[in-house]
């Protein structure tokens, strides 16, 4: 009895030790694109949606990786460190595109400022939607339509909308990744949606 | 719990919020009152549940992973291994 106890301590120890062998994790940039290219690019499309913008930010990620290399201290595996990169990488994309001047404002559906602030703008209520119940929802062309109306958006709006709504990302999540806080996620959903529900009007309901 | 009248901007973004599960009951208790009096954000909020299912059924369809296209991959590894060489 005790002397199968003692084993299993031993087992256990020895177990311990092999693992403690494997913790101290190497790099071999030679191998990175092979072994991470595909996990790095599905984690990027996932979060910006733009291939050749999701091909930049993994190639950067590689870059920076190997200048960065000496800096690894081997307690994380290649693949979180790589990741970790990433996520900067992404965050700094998102600043970016948040800050940048000039772009496609969206259209409001409310008045912003005066007397009539927060009331809806009289030519985009919301219309009657006839056709509602005829229109199948499983169906090639109706994706199509609002693939066209997201991208549609301000890049800043679909890459918020697209997290919360396609990927189903936690609010919690898409702020820590984006950098941007709640209220502020909540804004953008808001106006991708008022935006993308009068373009599925226009070109999905009242055909 | 602030002011009990919405406008029309907040009752909406209160309504986008909800589709997510994420509107508090104070809220919902506010949008609901609004809704009462406003023919467009009752409207709003009936496409909108309508639009909720339409995102749910696009996003089932495009769950598969992707990856990077050999192509893609070709180039970022010529790229990648100049740069290796210059470094070693």
């Amino acid at each position: 009895m005790f002397y199968l106890f003692f084993r299993h301590i031993e087992i256990e120890h020895f177990e311990n030790n092999r693992y403690m062998d494997k913790m101290e994790h190497i790099l071999k940039p030679e191998t990175w694109i092979d072994k991470y290219a595909d996990y790095l690019f599905n984690y990027t499309i996932t979060r910006v949606n733009n291939h050749d913008i999701a091909k930049d930010l993994v190639q950067e990620t590689f870059f920076a990786g190997l200048r960065a290399k000496d800096n690894f201290q081997g307690k994380a595996s290649e693949r979180t460190w790589l990741v970790s990169i990433l996520k900067r990488k992404i965050i700094d994309y998102y600043r970016k595109i948040n800050s940048a001047k000039g772009q496609a404002e969206i259209k409001l559906s409310f008045y912003d400022d005066g007397e009539n602030e927060g009331r809806w703008i009289e030519e985009r209520v919301p219309q009657m939607w006839e056709n509602e119940a005829e229109k199948n929802i499983e169906n090639d062309e109706l994706k199509d339509t609002l693939e066209k109306c997201i991208n549609n958006l301000p890049e800043k709006y679909a890459v918020v909308f697209r997290m919360k709504t396609i990927q189903q990302f936690e609010t919690e999540e898409i702020c820590k990744e984006l950098d941007i806080t709640s209220s502020n996620l909540w804004v953008m959903i808001h106006r991708a949606r008022t935006q993308l529900r009068r373009c599925m009007e226009k070109n999905w309901f009242k055909n | 719990m602030g002011k009990f009248k919405l406008t029309c901007d907040e009752a909406t973004m209160i309504c986008d919020k909800s589709q997510y599960g994420e509107a508090t009951f104070s809220e919902k208790l506010k949008l609901n009152f609004h809704v009462l009096f406003c023919k467009f954000c009752k409207r709003y909020s009936a496409q909108n549940a309508k639009l909720t299912d339409i995102f749910k059924s696009t996003c089932s369809l495009s769950e598969n992973k992707q990856k990077m296209s050999m192509d893609d991959k070709d180039e970022i590894s010529k790229k990648f291994h100049e740069l290796l060489e210059k470094n070693s």
